[in-house]
């Protein structure tokens, strides 16, 4: 091949090059940023701590999971009200109640619609011993809040010894300012 | 109250959900230690008291070895929900989501559509904050009186859910005092919002939640 082939053929894939560079630049101007498109379907969901955990039964995890809050009451308060009978003792007779005068039917009917009630007008706690279900802070023991409500019965003093797991804190202390949370380990 | 009931009881809802523990941490088959797990949300007044904070967890029982290799899944949206009316149903949403290093917030603000299916809000330019790396300090981003932080962060719950286990196990007749956190030492990824009070209704009670979705 002679030379001036060689500087041809070089001049034509450097044109070839150049032409599909400029018209590749001419479509979006200036960077490309992030891409937002597209539909994002439901895989998990959580409003108040525990409640899939406990309350629903196995095989139905996941549907409750993507089941909207405005539906949950309908479809999983009857499964609630038998779960939390059959777990708990407190709960014999259809007028056992809990701490918050709640009988099985109410207290179920409650949980099963998995939403957190937050106060936007004062203290924020699952529960602080006068505020009840005004949101839930770091150092809020919901278990034990939770396991009272379950099996204290009315003025949380029966079955203590499932009543309180004794782990009453996080093992590193919170932030008093944003992010709140402690680095991690 | 015999024992023996309350361990028939407690057996019951054994078989009903045994492997499934804590506050929302491996809750259920589609999302148990995926990516898309949530594991906690918590929603507080924020030290300036005119603020609210939300905080979504996922990806929970990470061990310090395991978190610098931790990640935010880029198809993942995490959503808080916010019902202002008291129906149950969002009227507004903070969308978050991570893309190249950093966390975005879109909102809060009205969705483009309310349920199981979510775009990104249109119209509005998000918020960012670099996501924090493992071993770094805690990286803010604020705007317009919002905060905005996403990484790794010790896991807050706390809960002796290995005795819990035992006692759904029959193998133990109640908690031990003092008990053992189960979750000590383990850590989580972390979102966390501040947003001023005025931004998600100003006054009253608000039902909030907080959702994963995937991108389809």
């Amino acid at each position: 091949m002679k030379f001036n082939n060689i500087k041809l053929i070089a001049i034509a894939v450097l044109i070839s090059l150049t032409a599909y560079n400029c018209s590749d630049d001419d479509a979006p101007t200036g960077p490309t940023g992030p891409n937002f498109t597209g539909t994002y379907v439901q895989q998990d969901q959580m409003g108040r701590p525990a409640v899939n955990t406990v309350f629903v039964s196995s095989g139905s995890k996941d549907m409750f999971n993507t089941t909207i809050p405005s539906q949950q009451n309908a479809a999983y308060q009857a499964m609630f009200q038998t779960n939390l009978e059959a777990l708990s003792p407190a709960y014999n007779t259809p007028t056992d109640a809990n701490a918050l005068g709640l009988t099985s039917a109410q207290f179920s009917g409650f949980l099963a619609t998995d939403v957190l009630n937050v106060s936007l007008d004062g203290t924020t706690t699952f529960y602080d011993g006068t505020n009840v279900l005004t949101g839930r802070t770091l150092a809020d023991d919901v278990i034990t809040v939770e396991l009272l409500l379950i099996f204290g019965g009315e003025d949380f003093s029966e079955n203590p010894a499932f009543s309180d797991d004794h782990v009453d804190a996080n093992d590193k202390p919170f932030l008093a300012s944003f992010p709140y949370l402690a680095s991690p380990w | 109250m015999k024992k023996s009931k309350i361990y028939l009881g407690i057996a019951i809802v054994a078989i009903a959900g045994f492997f499934t523990i804590a506050a929302d941490h491996i809750d259920a088959p589609a999302v148990q230690g995926g990516t898309n797990d949530i594991t906690d949300f918590y929603a507080f007044q924020g030290q300036n008291s005119n603020n609210l904070v939300f905080v979504a967890n996922v990806q929970g029982l990470l061990s310090p070895t395991a978190t610098a290799g931790a990640a935010f899944d880029e198809n993942t949206m995490i959503e808080f929900n916010i019902d202002t009316t008291g129906d149950n149903v969002e009227d507004l949403v903070i969308q978050a989501t991570a893309r190249d290093g950093k966390m975005y917030f879109f909102g809060p603000a009205a969705p483009n559509q309310t349920g199981l299916n979510s775009t990104f809000l249109t119209g509005v330019t998000p918020n960012s904050v670099d996501i924090t790396a493992y071993g770094s300090s805690a990286v803010v981003a604020t705007n317009a009186g919002m905060s905005f932080f996403a990484g790794p962060r010790d896991d807050p719950f706390f809960f002796d859910f290995a005795q819990y286990s035992a006692i759904i196990g029959g193998t133990a007749s109640g908690f031990n005092n003092p008990g053992s956190d189960t979750f000590a030492g383990s850590n989580v990824m972390s979102v966390v919002v501040e947003v001023p009070k005025s931004m998600i209704g100003g006054t009253g009670t608000i039902n909030t939640w907080v959702e994963s979705k995937r991108k389809q």
